[in-house]
């Protein structure tokens, strides 16, 4: 009792700090440096308090909830922490921390040309936001929740506002959001028709007597509403052109925490407050999960803008925690609850793991666009002598990105293969198809993934400078450089402390009602993790320690052998032309080969235009230039005919409007005649 | 008695790869109507380049000068982490299936970015073809391997050797399709023919030659070596996984000859096929690539689904 007045008078004070900072910020607006100071410095303070408040409940156990009964009806501010919610304010907080730090030092390029005040104002609101998404436990209060947390990420993309194309990107993610949120009431409404209360808990006890029909349309609504926000394949079109538009340390925040609120919702809705989950709803989400991941990591390959690039990617990264979801839901409805906690345990995992990798990729692109003006990665080049320690920490995120042992992001793709391996070998054969697809298609991500960020890293960092904006380039700002480190430091902290932290999270997932008596099907010790049938295990701090003394032990041996031979510097082979930066491969270049192979899905299109100086005798051409691009199959199979169709409807609709206010009071009084006959029936 | 096997073990790859290398070299002059060098020479070549002065560019970066270490290094951890003669290790965590394919992934990873660094023409070209066959290559030479691991019902290597020896004659039909699947993965990701020309450094076909362009001296050997080791690595998956028979399963020091010659023997069959290989057939264009991975893909798939 006594621990849950201490947690719940800090989750209260995390949030008060919060709003203290948006407040104060926006008070300072006038002064650009005190405004950043105060709006960052509480968003730290409020960061560190929510990190301490998040601790406590996962460990101590501290869970508490919060009920204030408003006047008006049905809503009530009503707040319920257990430990699915502290595991995601424990990752919001903790990115949100590093954020922070880094943003100390990243505003000051927006000093004198925007209004520090508003962005501090709405940094904290939207921190404060995702905050309370994942700890409010009545519908309504929820729904007022998402709207604050997605209006203020809205005013953070469209920050920028000198460029147009923010404002439309904006605009775009405006729109989806809000026919997110849309369907998210919709699947609240039919839920609270079926159970007559909106609080979740209520929800969670009366929804057992309700019909299928109607669990599983509020299941379609929550994952289309749901997915929206998560960046699922077909809904993603907003996440390419919001993440980007966003200031960096608010991109890292967006990829990497406020996506996830949808998969939070996913895990509370499904596996929480819902009953049981028939088997196609895993099965659905699975497919999805291998969409996404695919499609995400081969939309990535064909940026050569970086956030866009890590924009996709985390479409690709909600696509593989997806996997673990789906697979999770499958087990559970298949009764085979130990392979549905090592699912479930395989995707919170990964949640953490790319909350850490994609905010390190967002700052660490941040920095470097903040030195060279341009997004495109195609002017830069050789960065790692000018900026050698964030090519450092880039490096460190490409790699835990691209599931490479030692770092953090294999492990956690480790185990969700080993939860679809233990699908195809445990289910029947329709479903034992989907697990193999889907480990197909995760087979192939992780072989993309790594081609990408040879791509992404290579390109930035690597070779020579490409254009002049590199050779002004200087190593970051201290503050910057922190908040980069400390993100580098846990993808190989977690990397080998893997073991520990699976069963903090497997902590999490068996304090869900669902899963709270079931064993576990695996096995984690500090040293190793593996399953209990024996079908696999694995040892990150063995695979660290070997590779560490194998390196060292080479050089050694190495140095023995060649110790008095001299290095000479030369200069490039270069078939004895004259070096020049158009001799590097280009980010274009690089992953040409690859668009050609999957031309079927990505449909790439070239647009050759030459002009001549001499229209009628073209012989000498004044200049000619090529467009490579590729079609969105999604706007165009998808979105394009939907907005058509609303065009087409609107037409017929005008019709209506005359203009005549004579008409108008007729229509009234028709629909008022109607009601009337409506309610008298 | 098992520190004698540990060291027999972590010592094998490096210690016989050039030689596999040399054989496959020797059997492709003799084919192509040449005396060609002794099956020794690979051995001598790398003391001549740990031996030599090295050139780096003035555009190389730490990645450049540290990445041949790391990939040398990941050859050798692998090499130890495999079943070679012997199935005792199965509680060898790092011979797990998974681990072995993100560790070669990390090799290629930097040895890819090592290509990019020194910002000539042909290694970023080199870089961007190897990442392309790598990535097709990973759900085939997963899935290939998985197909004796579902039988195993383990993803642990020695394991599953173990277990592979004891299959009935009816269990092996898929096993043929897994191991037709394996050798197409093999052959991309060691650089044979159809996918790439060990022997070539000719512009407008090279992958690997071109990625390691710009290394010299000791920094070459140890690239060389480590794509000696990869090779050898490939052969003794092959050789362990779908042909296990005659692995000593004891600590007892007295199998270990008898063991280590058939695993030789293995290992010979394979490089003498390899070679006949490169020897009869012509490279595949590198847009036709991409079917003969999709195939292997398939073909596991197909062998998987008649396992489980």
């Amino acid at each position: 009792m006594f621990n849950t007045l201490i947690s719940s008078n800090i989750f209260f004070l995390s949030l008060l700090l919060w709003i203290a900072g948006a407040v104060g910020a926006l008070v300072l607006s006038k002064n650009d440096r005190t405004a950043n100071w105060w709006g960052n410095s509480f968003a730290i303070l409020g960061s560190c308090v929510g990190l301490l408040f998040s601790l406590s409940v996962l460990i101590i156990g501290s869970t508490f909830s919060f009920n204030i009964d408003s006047t008006l009806p049905l809503l009530s501010l009503s707040f319920s922490v257990d430990k699915l919610s502290a595991f995601f304010i424990f990752l919001i907080s903790l990115i949100a921390l590093l954020a922070s730090i880094y943003a100390l030092g990243y505003v000051k390029h927006y000093y004198k040309k925007y209004n520090i005040g508003a962005l501090g104002f709405f940094y904290n609101i939207f921190l404060a936001g995702m905050v309370m998404v994942v700890s409010a436990h009545n519908a309504l209060f929820f729904l007022i929740v998402w709207e604050i947390m997605s209006l203020a990420s809205y005013f953070l993309v469209i920050y920028e506002n000198k460029e147009k194309e923010n404002v439309q990107a904006g605009s775009l993610y405006f729109i989806m959001t809000h026919v997110g949120t849309a369907f998210i009431t919709l699947a609240f409404l039919l839920l609270y028709r079926s159970t007559g209360s909106l609080d979740f808990g209520v929800i969670k006890e009366t929804i057992g007597n309700s019909s299928p029909l109607i669990t599983d349309t509020v299941f379609i609504l929550a994952l289309i509403g749901f997915g929206t926000k998560a960046g699922i394949i077909p809904f993603h079109i907003w996440l390419p052109n919001a993440h980007p538009a966003a200031p960096s340390h608010v991109s890292a925040l967006m990829s990497g925490v406020m996506i996830k609120t949808g998969i939070y919702m996913f895990i509370r809705m499904f596996m929480d407050m819902l009953p049981d989950a028939p088997l196609w709803w895993g099965v659905v989400i699975l497919i999805l999960g291998a969409i996404s991941s695919l499609f995400g990591v081969l939309y990535a390959l064909t940026e050569h803008d970086i956030k866009r690039l890590l924009a996709y990617h985390s479409i690709e990264n909600i696509g593989i925690i997806l996997l673990g979801l789906g697979s999770s839901l499958v087990f559970w409805s298949l009764d085979m609850k130990p392979l549905a906690v090592l699912s479930l345990v395989a995707a919170l995992f990964h949640t953490l793991n790319h909350a850490i990798f994609k905010a390190l990729l967002f700052l660490g692109a941040g920095s470097v666009i903040s030195q060279t003006h341009t997004r495109n990665m195609e002017e830069y080049g050789g960065l790692i002598k000018y900026m050698p320690q964030t090519a450092l920490f880039f490096l460190a995120g490409s790699m835990a990105i691209s599931a490479l042992p030692p770092l953090n992001g294999f492990f956690s793709e480790w185990m969700t293969f080993q939860s679809l391996f233990s699908g195809i070998m445990a289910s029947n054969v329709p479903v034992r198809w989907v697990f193999i697809l889907a480990a197909g298609s995760l087979a192939f991500t992780g072989g993309l993934a790594a081609m990408c960020f040879v791509k992404a890293f290579g390109v930035t960092f690597l070779a020579r400078p490409r254009s002049e904006n590199v050779r002004h380039a200087r190593e970051s700002g201290f503050a910057l450089r922190v908040g980069m480190a400390v993100l580098a430091a846990l993808t190989l902290v977690i990397g080998f402390t893997a073991g520990s932290i699976t069963n903090a999270v497997s902590g999490v997932v068996s304090d869900l009602s669902a899963f709270n008596s079931s064993e576990p099907a695996f096995f984690s010790t500090i040293q190793t993790v593996g399953m209990r049938n024996g079908f696999a295990s694995i040892s990150m701090p063995l695979i660290l320690a070997s590779l560490i003394v194998t390196m060292a032990l080479t050089f050694f041996a190495v140095y023995l052998v060649s110790r008095n031979r001299k290095t000479k510097i030369g200069r490039t082979w270069d078939c004895g032309t004259t070096l020049g930066p158009r001799m590097e491969i280009t980010a274009t270049g690089f992953s040409n080969s690859i668009v050609t192979i999957f031309r079927g899905a990505l449909k790439p299109t070239k647009q050759t235009s030459i002009e001549y100086r001499d229209e009628d005798m073209r012989y000498f051409q004044k200049s000619s230039t090529v467009e490579l691009g590729i079609q969105d199959i999604y706007n165009r199979y998808f979105y394009q005919p939907v907005h058509m169709l609303t065009i087409k409807a609107s037409e017929y609709m005008k019709r209506i409007q005359s203009g005549n206010i004579n008409m108008y009071v007729l229509y009234i009084l028709a629909i008022l005649i109607a009601l009337l006959f409506a309610s008298g029936m | 008695m098992s520190i004698i096997i540990w060291t027999i073990q972590l010592a094998l790859v490096p210690a016989v790869s050039p030689l596999c290398i040399g054989v496959v070299r020797k059997i492709k002059a003799r084919f192509q109507n040449r005396v060609g060098a002794g099956i020794f020479q690979p051995y001598r070549d790398l003391w001549k380049l740990f031996h030599k002065d090295e050139v780096i560019s003035e555009d190389a970066s730490w990645i450049f000068k540290c990445a041949p270490y790391l990939i040398f290094s990941t050859t050798v951890i692998i090499g130890a982490s495999i079943p070679l003669f012997t199935t005792i290790f199965s509680i060898n965590v790092l011979g797990d299936l998974l681990v072995v394919i993100y560790l070669i992934a990390l090799g290629t990873f930097f040895l890819a970015l090592a290509g990019m660094d020194v910002g000539s023409a042909f290694g970023g070209f080199g870089s961007s073809r190897e990442m392309t066959v790598a990535a097709l290559t990973e759900g085939g030479l997963m899935f290939s391997i998985l197909v004796p691991a579902f039988s195993a019902h383990s993803t642990n290597l020695f394991a599953i050797s173990g277990a592979v020896a004891s299959f009935s004659f009816f269990a092996f039909a898929p096993m043929i399709l897994a191991l037709a699947a394996f050798i197409i993965a093999m052959l991309a990701e060691t650089g044979r023919f159809p996918f790439d020309n060990p022997a070539t450094h000719l512009e407008l076909t090279m992958i690997h030659e071109a990625m390691v362009l710009e290394y010299s001296g000791k920094r070459l050997a140890l690239i060389e070596w480590a794509a000696a080791n990869k090779f050898f690595i490939f052969l003794a998956l092959g050789a362990n996984l779908f042909f296990p028979w005659g692995m000593s399963s004891s600590e007892r020091l007295g199998d270990v000859p008898l063991a280590l010659i058939l695993f030789f023997a293995k290992i010979l069959a394979f490089s003498v096929f390899v070679a006949v290989l490169e020897s009869t057939i012509v490279k595949f264009r590198f847009f036709r690539l991409p079917d003969l991975l999709f195939t292997s893909f398939i073909l596991s798939i197909i062998a998987m689904s008649l396992t489980i």
